[in-house]
C-alpha cells in the first residue's frame, strides 16, 4: 500500500504542478505577444467610429475591465481569485452572457459526446488490433491498411463525409446541432429521442477516428508480446494457449493505456474540432465562435478548461493504471 | 548505410508509403508547368461551379458545323432537361391516372417519357389536382414535345437600325468539334465559393501545406533532439530539469497553446512560416523523450566509455558516438511530426486561427472555405472531398513509410 501511497502522491503533486503551470501559460502568453489584446478589442469595437477620444475611452474602460493598467503580478492574482469563483468576464459576443454561463452549458454536451466516443473507440480498435496481431493471415492483411487508412482521417474530414452521407443523401440522421432547433432544453420523451438523433454522427465519427491509431499500436504491440521469451516458453512447458494469449493481451494492453494518456490531448483536440462541423452545442462550436467574433475572455475561458479537462483526464488514466500494472509502483522503489 | 536504405527498400509498406509521397510530391512540381498562373485568382464570377470542361459558348456558336444525326441525341437531351421534381410530379400523374407504376424506375428516362406518351391527356383532370398543377403539367407537355420536335435556336445580330437580323441557325443535329472552338476551359475539380480552379488551388496548397508540415517538424525534431541529447547524455541536474519541463508540456495539450498562441499573434502576424514554426514549438516533447530514453540506453556502452577516455568533446561524442545510433528513431520521429503538423494547420485553420489568408492557399484554409460556404450541405463534393483524402493520403503515406521503418529498425515487429 505505501507504494500506491508515494505512486499516487506523485502523481497528483505532478498534477498540481502542471496545473498552475498551465493557469500561467494560459495568463502570460496572450500577454507576451506583442500585439495588445485590449487594443484589438477597441478596435474591434470601435470600427468606424472616428471620434477620438469616444475610442480612447472604450480602450481605458476596457484596460480597467481587464486589468491591464495593473502591474503584471496584481493582474495575476486578480486572474487567479476571479478563476477561482469561476467569474471569467463577460462575453464579448453573445453580451451580456456571462463567460462561465456559456461554458457550463457547453461542457455538458462535450463530455457526454467525448469520453464515450474516445473509449468506445478505444475499445474496439484494442479488440481489433488484438484480433489481427492473433489470427494474421488475410485478416491482417485487409485489417492493417484500412485501420492505418481511417486512423490517418482527420477527425473533422470523417465528421464531414459521415455528414453528407448519412445526413444529407440518406437522410437518417440530422445534420447540426445538438437536438433539435424548435425545442427548448427539458426533461421530455421527445427532447432524450432528438438529442440521441443528433448523438449519432458526432459519436460514431470520433469513434471510427480513434479505432483505426489504436488498432494499429495494439496490433503492433501484440505481435511484439507474442514474439517475446515467456510465450515461447510457456509454449515449451505446454500451458494452453488460450491462458497465453490472456497473459499476451495483458501485457499489451498496458502500453495502450499509457498511450491513451499521451494521446488524449491530441484526441481531444481533433474531437473539437470535429464538433464545429456538427455545430454541436460543445466547447469546440463555442471556441469557433468566440475566435470568429475575436471574444477574447471566452477564447481564454475555454483553453483553461480544455486544459483543466485534459489533465484530469491523464491523471485519472495514470491513477488507472498504477492498479492494474504492479510494476509501476514497485518502479518508485527503485 | 547502403545495405540500411536497400533494406528499408525492402519493406513492402515503406515503399507503398514513399511511392504515394512521390507521387503526390511530384504532382506538386509538375502540375503547375502545364497550367501556370496564380491559384488564387477568380476566375469564376459565381460560387461553386460543377467539375467538367467548359466550352465558350460564344466561340462555339462562331466554329464551323458538322452534321450528325445521332439516334439517341433526342433522347439524351430530354432526360437532361428533365429535373428530378419533374420525373417526381410525372409519377405522381401516372399514380393520379391509375397507371401501373410498379416496375417503374425513375433513373430510366427512356420508359418514363414512354409512359407519359402513353397516360398524359391533356383533357383529363384527375380529381382533387388544383388548375395550377393542371397548367404545370400542359407546361411540362409541351417543353417535352418541343425538345422532340428538333426546333431551331437562331442567332441574330443587330444591324444599324437596331433591328435584328438573322445571322445563323443552329440545327440540334449541328455539332461543334471542341478543338475548332477557341475557349475551352478544363475544371477538373470546379470551382470553389470565390470562383477559383480547385484543382489549381488544391495543388499549390498541398504543396503550401506540406512545407509547413516540413517546417514544423524540423523545429520540434531540432528542439527534441537537442533537449533529448542533452537531458540522456548530460544527467543530473540538466536531465531532471529538461524533464520537468517535458513533462509538463506533455500534458498541457499542444493544440490549446497552439489556439492560444496563434489568436495572441493576431491575423496579420500570422504567415504560412510562422504558424508552422508555432506548431513545431508545441511538439516537441514526444521526440525529447523518445531520444532521451534512447541516449540513456547507450550512453553506458563501451565505445562511447572509450571516446570519453581518450579525451573528445562532448559534441564530437553525442555527433559520432550516439546520433548515428539513434539516426533511425529520429528520422521516424520526424516522419510522424510532419503528418502530425500537416493535420494541427488543418484543424487551427478550421477554428480560423489559420495562416493569413490572402497569401496562399492551405489545405487547412480550403476546407474551412468550403465550410464556411456549407458546400457540404449544398452538394459541392469537389470543394472538401479532394482535400480531406489529400489530407488523409498525405497522412496515410509519411505513417505507412514509418511503420515500414519501423518493421526494419525493430525485428521483433515483423511480419
Amino acid at each position: 500500500m505505501k507504494g500506491y501511497r508515494k505512486y499516487f502522491g506523485k502523481k497528483i503533486l505532478w498534477f498540481v504542478i502542471t496545473f498552475i503551470v498551465a493557469v500561467v501559460l494560459n495568463f502570460v502568453l496572450p500577454r507576451l505577444m506583442p500585439a495588445d489584446p485590449v487594443a484589438a478589442i477597441t478596435g474591434k469595437l470601435a470600427e468606424g467610429n472616428s471620434d477620438a477620444s469616444a475610442v480612447a475611452e472604450i480602450y481605458e474602460r476596457y484596460q480597467k475591465e481587464f486589468g491591464t493598467n495593473l502591474p503584471m503580478i496584481e493582474q495575476f492574482f486578480r486572474f487567479c481569485k476571479n478563476a477561482i469563483h469561476g467569474n471569467f468576464g463577460l462575453s464579448f459576443s453573445q453580451y451580456p452572457r456571462s463567460v462561465s454561463n456559456i461554458i457550463t452549458s457547453a461542457i455538458g454536451w462535450t463530455i457526454a459526446l467525448q469520453f464515450p466516443a474516445i473509449i468506445v473507440g478505444w475499445l474496439l480498435g484494442n479488440i481489433l488490433g488484438a484480433l489481427a496481431a492473433y489470427i494474421r493471415k488475410g485478416y491482417d492483411k485487409v485489417l492493417l491498411p484500412v485501420a492505418l487508412f481511417l486512423g490517418n482521417v482527420p477527425a473533422f474530414g470523417m465528421a464531414v463525409v459521415m455528414l453528407v452521407i448519412f445526413g444529407v443523401y440518406l437522410k437518417i440522421a440530422p445534420i447540426a446541432g445538438g437536438y433539435a432547433y424548435d425545442m427548448i432544453p427539458h426533461l421530455s420523451w421527445d427532447f432524450i429521442k432528438s438529442v440521441i438523433s443528433h448523438y449519432q454522427l458526432p459519436f460514431w465519427s470520433i469513434v471510427l477516428v480513434s479505432i483505426g491509431g489504436q488498432a494499429v499500436g495494439m496490433r503492433s504491440m501484440s505481435i511484439y508480446e507474442l514474439n517475446a521469451d515467456y510465450v515461447k516458453y510457456s509454449r515449451f512447458l505446454g500451458i494452453k494457449d488460450r491462458k497465453i494469449v490472456g497473459y499476451v493481451f495483458r501485457n499489451a494492453m498496458l502500453p495502450q493505456v499509457t498511450g491513451l494518456a499521451m494521446s488524449i490531448g491530441t484526441m481531444i483536440g481533433g474531437a473539437l474540432v470535429a464538433e464545429i462541423i456538427f455545430s454541436y452545442p460543445g466547447l469546440g462550436s463555442t471556441m469557433y465562435t468566440a475566435v470568429t467574433a475575436a471574444d477574447y475572455p471566452l477564447i481564454s475561458a475555454t483553453t483553461l478548461i480544455i486544459t483543466i479537462m485534459v489533465l484530469l483526464v491523464t491523471l485519472f488514466l495514470d491513477i488507472i493504471y498504477g492498479f492494474i500494472d504492479p510494476r509501476v509502483k514497485a518502479a518508485q522503489f527503485e | 548505410m547502403k545495405n540500411t536504405l536497400r533494406q528499408v527498400f525492402h519493406s513492402s509498406k515503406f515503399v507503398g508509403g514513399f511511392t504515394i509521397f512521390v507521387l503526390i510530391l511530384l504532382t506538386m512540381i509538375i502540375y503547375p508547368l502545364f497550367n501556370p498562373g496564380n491559384p488564387l485568382q477568380q476566375i469564376g464570377v459565381g460560387t461553386f461551379a460543377k467539375p467538367g470542361t467548359y466550352v465558350n459558348l460564344y466561340d462555339a456558336t462562331k466554329a464551323p458545323t458538322e452534321t450528325f444525326r445521332l439516334e439517341d441525341a433526342a433522347e439524351k437531351r430530354m432526360a437532361n432537361s428533365l429535373s428530378e421534381e419533374d420525373k417526381v410530379a410525372m409519377v405522381e400523374w401516372f399514380t393520379a391516372v391509375e397507371a401501373d407504376i410498379s416496375d417503374l424506375d425513375t433513373s430510366d428516362t427512356d420508359k418514363m417519357l414512354e409512359m407519359w406518351e402513353q397516360y398524359y391527356d391533356p383533357t383529363v383532370k384527375p380529381k382533387g389536382m388544383i388548375r395550377a398543377k393542371i397548367n404545370y403539367y400542359k407546361r411540362l407537355d409541351n417543353a417535352l414535345k418541343e425538345l422532340g420536335s428538333g426546333d431551331t435556336v437562331i442567332i441574330a445580330d443587330k444591324d444599324e437600325t437596331g433591328a435584328l437580323v438573322e445571322t445563323k441557325k443552329i440545327l440540334d443535329t449541328d455539332y461543334v468539334n471542341t478543338n475548332a472552338v477557341a475557349n475551352v476551359k478544363s475544371l477538373p475539380l470546379g470551382t470553389d465559393n470565390f470562383g477559383r480552379d480547385v484543382l489549381k488551388e488544391l495543388v499549390s496548397a498541398t504543396g503550401t501545406s506540406i512545407r509547413i508540415g516540413l517546417i514544423a517538424g524540423i523545429v520540434a525534431t531540432l528542439i527534441g533532439l537537442t533537449l533529448g541529447l542533452l537531458a540522456g547524455y548530460v544527467g543530473g541536474f540538466l536531465d531532471d530539469f529538461i524533464m520537468f519541463i517535458t513533462n509538463i508540456f506533455t500534458v498541457i495539450p499542444g493544440f490549446v497553446l497552439l489556439i492560444l498562441i496563434s489568436y495572441s499573434l493576431g491575423q496579420e502576424q500570422r504567415g504560412a512560416a510562422v504558424v508552422a514554426t508555432v506548431i513545431g514549438f508545441t511538439s516537441w516533447t514526444w521526440t525529447c523523450r523518445s531520444v532521451r530514453s534512447q541516449v540513456i540506453s547507450l550512453r553506458n556502452r563501451d565505445h562511447v566509455n572509450l571516446s570519453k577516455l581518450s579525451g573528445h568533446s562532448l559534441f564530437r561524442i553525442v555527433l559520432t558516438d550516439i546520433l548515428p545510433y539513434i539516426a533511425s528513431y529520429v528520422v521516424m520521429a520526424f516522419i510522424l511530426q510532419v503528418s502530425s503538423g500537416i493535420l494541427s494547420e488543418a484543424q487551427l485553420s478550421l477554428l480560423g486561427l489559420g495562416p493569413k489568408t490572402t497569401e496562399v492557399p492551405t489545405l487547412g484554409l480550403m476546407m474551412n472555405w468550403a465550410m464556411l460556404y456549407s458546400a457540404h450541405t449544398n452538394g459541392s463534393w469537389w470543394a472538401y472531398f479532394p482535400v480531406i483524402l489529400t489530407i488523409t493520403l498525405i497522412s496515410f503515406s509519411l505513417n505507412l513509410m514509418n511503420t515500414g521503418l519501423d518493421q526494419v529498425f525493430n525485428p521483433t515487429l515483423r511480419d
